[in-house]
């Protein structure tokens, strides 16, 4: 074998098939000459990494070049019929009143989204519009939030089509919950790419809740990714419910840059999909900032669900809360990677995380690590990290009152996810939730 | 007529180590029996194997619960049947509130027994009177199970449990330990407002203190695994003024 051949990488089959659709689909990607430019080059970082494998710390357990065997065609856009089926989507969420923007394999369809009546103020748009105006906003503030390495996310710049934009103007406190649809109707095989931006003035406040969810049985893959910006003294939530089918791949990226004195709620439901990864990026970037980050993931089967962190702490007196819970059933494989870092000028920073998951089978298993990297020196940081099995002590206590072993074991299971539940402030949202954790319960068994 | 309980020559054994060595007992429906003894002897031991609980081999003997035979029914079914026990550490479970759990424990047991579900306002109703009966404040029902009530709640709690569940036969496994006076009469009224001709009783006790207010029929010694005495009320008193170093003696 020649020398060369040995330092450059060997294409898998999805990485070759990823360069084929790249090539056939970026003369149709929505954006103007500055939109491709950045395009091609995301392409490039992401050809020169390849697929995201095991020798990427931050992709170490969730190794994609052994987990994603081929690429998929990119999604035509809904024709009627996938339109008719996405009609009913987000129904977790439905009779809250919340205002829904629906996207529909990858497209963002106006005729199904909810844009009556919108508060002054707000603004909702598609990206494939925005970016047609040739807009920055791809490359807007990522620079030092994300890793050079980061392909995933590079694959997402180079090959999105659609998403929506939406903008709150300073002060303006938008009440009613915005939910963004997320349907993958999966007639076909196919690929859904998608790019949002939120951005949520100084002193405004917003609900932001997102699910994903498929309607076929076809194994189709969504990579998607938010880019938030949370303005100084600025609320914002936002929820993300990753629902997807037995087969697909959901790849998630959040990119959240939050401003001085700003409230930030972030929660993540995984229960959907074969193979899950929601990386959240979040940066501090102003002073006396509070951000909670909360998150569970139910797995079952052979699902492989990976949440992987990272909170910059970039200045002082901020605090940030982070609770990581899984439910692991059968071969299911969950991953939490967390990492909080603290610069320098971030005095008395006041960071917690944790992490906990239940094994529910000898087959299980769950990945944590939990990382700390301070350059500070006068801060507050913890974490932990815990993996067990339900109590037999707990469970033959229950069983003792009468209650069958199956049900005993579902109230400790609703007991241990109800802790990070009961932190959404939303009480609608709140009850959907526990309703999805009652019916994932039903269904063990 | 059939015995409400039949243990007959039980030999039971956790983790390799010999616990009972073939403990006989009948116990008739409207009667109240204690069992007396050193620590070490068996008490909790017979408390949990009766309830079911997982990690005791029973090596041989067997139970009839009503004729029918107790060991071959998982912990749930025993309760359905009738069988309670009242722990001497009734454990916190953090997450499921007290009133959910009442709800889904009877429930369960009545669906197993082929009964209508209690509705949610019945049930409130239920509780509410029996925790009124027992001093307990009905926003503990509220709160997470167990979860940061003192030792004399959580007894008090296992009272009220037994009170709406209406077992036939209640096995109190030391339910005087860590009570104050006033608490322990509390419970013992509780226990007593449950005392009928279709129900027997368990009462394992280290001291006689608590037989004072639950004054049983009969009283058993259990030592080094069996039952090594039997006798009246009286037997309790006259063990408190022994102690049981005689009877240790006697195992051995």
């Amino acid at each position: 074998m020649a020398m060369t051949a040995a330092i450059r990488p060997v294409r898998t089959q999805a990485e070759l098939g990823l360069a084929d659709v790249y090539t056939k689909a970026r003369r149709g990607l929505p954006g103007g000459s500055d939109i491709a430019a950045v395009r091609t080059a995301a392409f490039n970082q992401f050809m020169l990494a390849g697929l995201p494998n095991a020798r990427v710390e931050a992709w170490k357990y969730t190794d994609l070049r052994r987990l994603m065997r081929d690429a998929k065609p990119l999604a035509a856009a809904p024709d009627a019929i996938a339109k008719g089926m996405a009609r009913d989507a987000g129904s977790l969420l439905a009779g809250l009143g919340f205002r829904r923007l629906v996207i529909v394999d990858g497209t963002f369809v106006e005729e199904l989204s909810d844009l009556f009546e919108l508060e002054p103020g707000l603004t909702v748009r598609s990206m494939a519009g925005a970016l047609a105006l040739d807009e920055p906003m791809l490359s807007q503030g990522l620079g030092p939030m994300v890793p050079a390495d980061e392909s995933a996310l590079a694959l997402n710049t180079a090959l999105a089509g659609d998403g929506v934009v939406i903008t709150v103007l300073a002060d303006v406190v938008v009440a009613r919950p915005i939910h963004l649809v997320f349907v993958n109707t999966g007639s076909a095989p196919a690929a859904m790419v998608t790019r949002s931006l939120v951005v949520v003035g100084k002193g405004a406040g917003a609900t932001i809740i997102e699910t994903h969810e498929g309607r076929g049985q076809a194994d189709y893959q969504v990579n998607t990714a938010l880019q938030l910006v949370v303005g100084d003294e600025a609320t914002v939530d936002h929820i993300k419910v990753t629902s997807e089918d037995k087969g697909a791949i959901h790849i998630g990226t959040l990119l959240a840059h939050v401003g001085a004195r700003a409230k930030f709620s972030e929660w993540g439901f995984t229960s959907g999909g074969a193979v899950v990864r929601n990386q959240l990026f979040v940066m501090l970037s102003g002073t006396g900032t509070v951000a909670n980050l909360r998150g569970l993931s139910l797995l079952a089967e052979r699902q492989h669900g990976d949440t992987t962190l990272t909170v910059e702490h970039a200045a002082p007196d901020c605090q940030s809360r982070e609770l990581f819970k899984a439910v692991v059933d059968d071969e299911a494989r969950a991953v939490f990677q967390g990492k909080i870092t603290v610069r320098q000028q971030a005095q008395k920073t006041d960071a917690r995380m944790m992490t906990r998951a239940l094994l529910l089978s000898d087959d299980a298993e769950a990945d944590g690590k939990p990382e700390l990297e301070i350059f500070a020196d006068d801060v507050q940081c913890g974490h932990g990290a815990t993996t067990g099995n339900l109590d037999d002590q707990l469970k033959f206590y229950l069983m003792a009152r009468g209650i069958p072993e199956k049900q005993a074991e579902a109230l400790l299971i609703q007991a241990f996810a109800a802790e990070v539940v009961e932190a959404i402030e939303h009480e609608g949202i709140r009850d959907a939730l526990m309703e999805a954790i009652v019916g994932w319960l039903g269904q063990r068994g | 007529m059939t015995p409400l309980l039949e243990i007959r020559g039980l030999r039971a054994e956790i983790a390799g180590r010999k616990i009972l060595q073939g403990l006989d007992l009948r116990v008739d429906a409207g009667e109240i029996h204690a069992i007396m003894g050193p620590n070490g002897a068996g008490k909790s031991t017979l408390s949990y194997v009766l309830a079911g609980k997982p990690g005791y081999e029973i090596t041989d003997g067997e139970i009839l619960f009503k004729g029918e035979d107790l060991l071959a029914m998982a912990p749930d079914e025993r309760a359905a049947k009738g069988v309670f026990l009242a722990f001497q550490y009734p454990l916190e479970i953090p997450g499921v509130a007290t009133v959910t759990f009442l709800r889904t424990a009877l429930n369960a047991q009545r669906r197993k027994r082929g009964e209508d579900e209690l509705s949610s306002p019945d049930l409130l109703k239920r509780v509410r009177e029996i925790a009124r009966k027992l001093g307990i404040d009905p926003e503990m029902l509220r709160r997470p199970l167990n979860v940061g009530f003192s030792g004399g709640e959580k007894k008090r709690n296992e009272t009220l449990q037994m009170a709406l569940l209406e077992p036939l036969l209640c096995v109190l496994d030391e339910t005087d330990s860590g009570l104050d006076i006033d608490a322990l009469k509390i419970v013992a009224n509780g226990v007593n407002a449950l005392r009928s001709s279709e129900r027997g009783m368990i009462v394992i006790t280290h001291y006689q203190r608590l037989l004072d207010y639950i004054v049983p029929d009969v009283v058993h010694v259990l030592a080094a695994g069996r039952i090594v005495k039997t006798g009246g009320k009286e037997l309790a008193l006259e063990l408190e003024a022994t102690g049981y170093a005689q009877f240790q003696s006697v195992a051995a």
